[in-house]
């Protein structure tokens, strides 16, 4: 019943424009060459050409964004939408585990993420663990499967975590009566989960080598496939996405990472960067952290809205992300938070929700940016993205019109009349359905 | 002034220096927009205007470019009654029992905790803090973000009696079940739930026996507490502030309160489909909870929460917002604003976190607006206080200025220079 309602009311995917398309009349905010007032060409789904004038080319569809915003889509390097299961919890390491397994594309977040301007998004593994599951980044393409939402070439990523978060199984006292505490219980466990995990995947990584150095004419090692997605962060093929809080426990996993030759590619809210910026610029890691939230448990006591701005300045390359699919729907005005908070520039402070996190993704030569080459994943605000006032009038991907405000209110009425005649048809068939009454039974 | 008397004036701490801020933009809320001057006089607003008399030895305030707003007032918070929420030893806002109406939030607020700079920092000048627990929590108050004890910082200490009206959904949704695995019948819920609604209708009936006998005044008449602080309710001298979300909840809560004669504003409507009519009719303020919530049901609009205050402005409705939290309270001026974004005119928003807050909490003659007479409790900003990008430069509370230094600009200045 609820997946009929769903599809009926709610998966009605805007018609894709075949053909080229033309935004003019813009007030366009590129990010990453600057502004100016005028339009975008679009041919296959790829910006073409950013300029003041552009000749409508023949056939091509005219969208008049009426003297509004224009701004890349947005990029958040950390969510959980769409994904039907966040956790594996029972395990230390549980890299073997991937979210794209769990990819449920009709999740109604998806569109109210979309309507919120975001068009691309890191889904992540939860924190359960020291070295959690792997992750995938998607492009918020309602309406398609999910093979669909998959942001094709998107390096793949995994989830570690430190910090109260993975050693939470391990304190017996808070455990449900008769549950066994899960090692690590404490910071210095978590840093030696870590270590051997990596320690294991280097023999393994060794051992595949010796036997493909061998010309594979030895018996081929037994296939781990926990250790595997490590291997890959080993020869950077996998990008690690660390859940992080405290300075000591951040600093502790740059080491790990520099003793065994990997890289950390992001800091996940990494709340106390701040305190170490200088050493996770070093690294050359990116931070991707909440505006400010604070005071919600222990490790995020010393959070400051201040953090963004302040690793910013100290060359760390900086994103602000959601975790939530109610906060992701706004992130234009968290990026405002950088500016109240540190004064960056609204340059700087968009840069936050586009351009730095498809870095950190390592898909900012596909999104991110304005840029001809690009794909053309667009949004059109009404007024200034870093406004309270501002919101979301349509959104493109790849060129495709995938939200439309105007669409979405004159549907309403008709999906609403839907809604009512699904609910009743569903009412008159739980009648007919419903089982007689037992006919009272006769004493023996 | 001799020493003596500076000491004393010191040692008393709520008596202010005099002030005029000049050549403000003045945003008073209840009248026009003008450019001027505020004379501050004993904490109280003195004079507002174009010219006005600098009382002799008041501070000059230059604040050309600047605008002058009331300070703003977030109508449901839990600030002072916890500090970090996931350790249990700082949590004071959730008593045992189901009927508590003696509790008194205002002891437990820690004048000290950090929460408060922080918040006040944004321009939150007086907050409501209340309590959670059971259908009767005990008795709200309205506080200034600004003081050494808690007795300093109340300006209504007992300003409401919290209540949560039962709710008849067991689970979440629009189903019913009592949480995970647990599948409960329609007619079970609806069982249990008027257990509870008549459990609270006795325990008014109880109150209101208890009110008769007291005024019969038997010998031997013995206090009791709970019944004691329900008498100013029975008395409709307070308000009950019920929390129903959605619209049959809201309804059964209207139709409880007119059955039992007590005055009740309602807090955390998020859903009121036509209960909405109901609430006009009975001219109930509400307290909205933030606008920065998802839709409650996949099949809502996707700014359902965004619409929902202008839904309630173009109903007539009277309403003010809540945080309904604590490290987060900074942000009510950005809640707001994006129910201005989704069709509130700004200027019902800006009444809803001044003057129509202070209306709903009977203090409509101290705060809410920048009036003659009223306390000078007043954030100077750079623009507009409902816009991120914004900055408040100063603030007033009873006229006194308050200190916008915090927790987390003390870390950002220490951080920012680690060599």
């Amino acid at each position: 019943m609820k997946k009929a309602l769903r599809w009926a009311v709610l998966l009605a995917p805007l018609a894709a424009f075949g053909a080229d398309v033309l935004i003019q009349n813009g007030k366009i905010i590129t990010v990453t060459k600057g502004r100016l007032d005028g339009s975008i060409l679009i041919r296959d789904g790829k910006i073409v050409e950013v300029a003041e004038k552009i000749l409508a080319p023949p056939g091509v569809q005219v969208v008049d964004a009426g003297g509004q915003y224009v701004i890349p889509g947005i990029v958040d390097c950390h969510s959980h939408i769409a994904a039907e299961s966040i956790n594996e919890g029972s395990v230390s390491v549980s890299s073997m585990v991937g979210i794209e397994d769990v990819l449920n594309s009709e999740e109604v977040s998806i569109y109210r993420a979309l309507a919120g301007g975001v068009t691309t998004a890191n889904i992540l593994h939860g924190s359960a663990n020291s070295i959690g599951g792997k992750c995938s980044v998607i492009k918020m393409r309602w309406g398609k499967d999910t093979a669909g939402l998959l942001f094709e070439g998107a390096k793949p990523g995994i989830k570690f975590a430190l910090g109260e978060n993975p050693k939470r199984r391990g304190d017996a006292d808070n455990l449900q009566p008769g549950a066994v505490p899960r090692y690590p219980a404490t910071r210095m466990g978590v840093e030696d989960v870590i270590r051997q995990a990596f320690t294991d995947a280097k023999i393994y990584q060794a051992e595949w080598n010796d036997h493909r150095a061998k010309g594979g004419n030895t018996l081929p090692p037994r296939r781990d496939l926990k250790l595997e997605p490590l291997v890959e962060v080993l020869e950077g093929k996998r990008l690690v996405h660390a859940h992080c809080y405290r300075a000591d426990e951040i600093l502790m996993l740059l080491r790990v990472a520099d003793d065994h030759g990997f890289k950390i590619r992001t800091l996940q809210h990494v709340l106390e960067g701040y305190k170490v910026a200088k050493e996770i610029a070093a690294h050359g890691a990116g931070a991707s952290t909440f505006s400010d939230w604070w005071a919600y448990k222990v490790e995020a006591y010393d959070a400051i809205p201040f953090n963004a701005a302040i690793m910013h300045k100290k060359g760390v390359l900086v994103s602000l992300n959601s975790d939530s699919a109610e906060l992701m729907r706004r992130l234009n005005t968290e990026a405002a938070k950088a500016i109240k908070y540190g004064g960056l520039s609204e340059d700087e402070a968009l840069a936050m929700v586009t351009i730095n996190p498809a870095k950190q993704l390592m898909v900012d030569n596909r999104v991110g940016s304005i840029e001809a080459g690009k794909d053309a994943d667009l949004v059109i605000y009404d007024k200034h993205p870093l406004s309270n006032y501002a919101k979301v009038q349509k959104v493109f991907i790849d060129g495709a019109m995938y939200f439309d405000r105007d669409k979405d209110l004159s549907d309403r009425a008709e999906k609403e009349a839907r809604r009512k005649a699904l609910t009743e048809q569903q009412r008159q068939q739980q009648k007919k359905t419903a089982p007689a009454k037992p006919a009272a039974r006769r004493p023996a | 002034m001799n020493l003596f008397l500076s000491l004393l004036i010191a040692a008393c701490g709520l008596l202010a220096q005099d002030v005029v801020i000049r050549n403000a933009t003045i945003h008073p809320i209840t009248g026009p927009q003008l450019t001027g001057s505020v004379v501050i006089k004993d904490g109280v607003i003195a004079e507002i205007g174009a010219k006005v008399v600098a009382p002799k030895g008041a501070k000059l305030v230059e604040a050309k470019g600047l605008h002058l707003y009331p300070g703003m007032i977030d109508s449901a918070t839990v600030v002072g009654l916890t500090e970090i929420s996931s350790v249990r030893e700082t949590q004071d806002a959730t008593e045992l029992g189901d009927f508590n109406p003696q509790l008194r939030t205002i002891v437990a607020i820690n004048p000290a905790s950090e929460h408060i700079p922080v918040a006040r920092s944004n321009g939150i000048t007086s907050v409501i803090t209340q309590p959670g627990g059971g259908v009767i929590g005990g008795q709200m108050a309205l506080i200034h973000m600004d003081g050494w004890t808690w007795e300093e910082m109340a300006v209504s200490p007992a300003v409401a009696l919290h209540l949560r009206f039962p709710l008849m959904s067991g689970g979440g949704g629009r189903r019913f079940g009592g949480g995970q695995g647990q599948q409960t019948s329609f007619a079970e819920t609806r069982r249990r739930y008027e257990e509870q609604v008549q459990k609270l209708s006795q325990f008014l009936e109880e109150s209101r026996r208890y009110q008769k006998a007291k005024a019969a005044a038997p010998k031997g008449f013995k206090i009791d507490l709970k019944f004691e602080a329900m008498i100013p309710v029975l008395e409709r001298k307070t308000p009950v502030m019920m929390t129903a979300v959605r619209e049959r909840a809201i309804k059964d809560a209207v139709e409880f309160a007119a059955k039992e004669n007590i005055r009740i504003v309602l807090a955390q409507v998020r859903e009121p489909g036509q209960a909405l009519a109901d609430i006009k009719a009975k001219a109930i303020p509400v307290i909205l909870p933030g606008t920065h919530a998802s839709p409650l049901e996949e099949d809502d609009a996707y700014d359902s929460q965004f619409t929902l205050p202008s839904e309630l402005f173009k109903a007539g409705i009277t309403f003010a917002f809540g945080t309904f939290d604590s490290s987060a309270v900074r942000n009510l001026p950005y809640q707001v604003a994006s129910a201005v974004a989704f069709g509130l005119p700004r200027e019902e928003a800006l009444k809803a976190v001044t003057i129509n807050a202070a209306r709903i909490w009977g203090v409509e003659d101290k705060l809410g607006s920048i009036e003659k007479g009223k306390w000078a409790d007043l954030i100077l900003t750079d623009g507009d206080p409902l816009e991120t990008t914004t900055q408040i430069r100063q603030m007033f509370i009873k006229g006194r200025e308050v200190n916008l230094d915090n927790k987390h600009t003390q870390l950002y200045k220490k951080y920012l220079n680690r060599p």
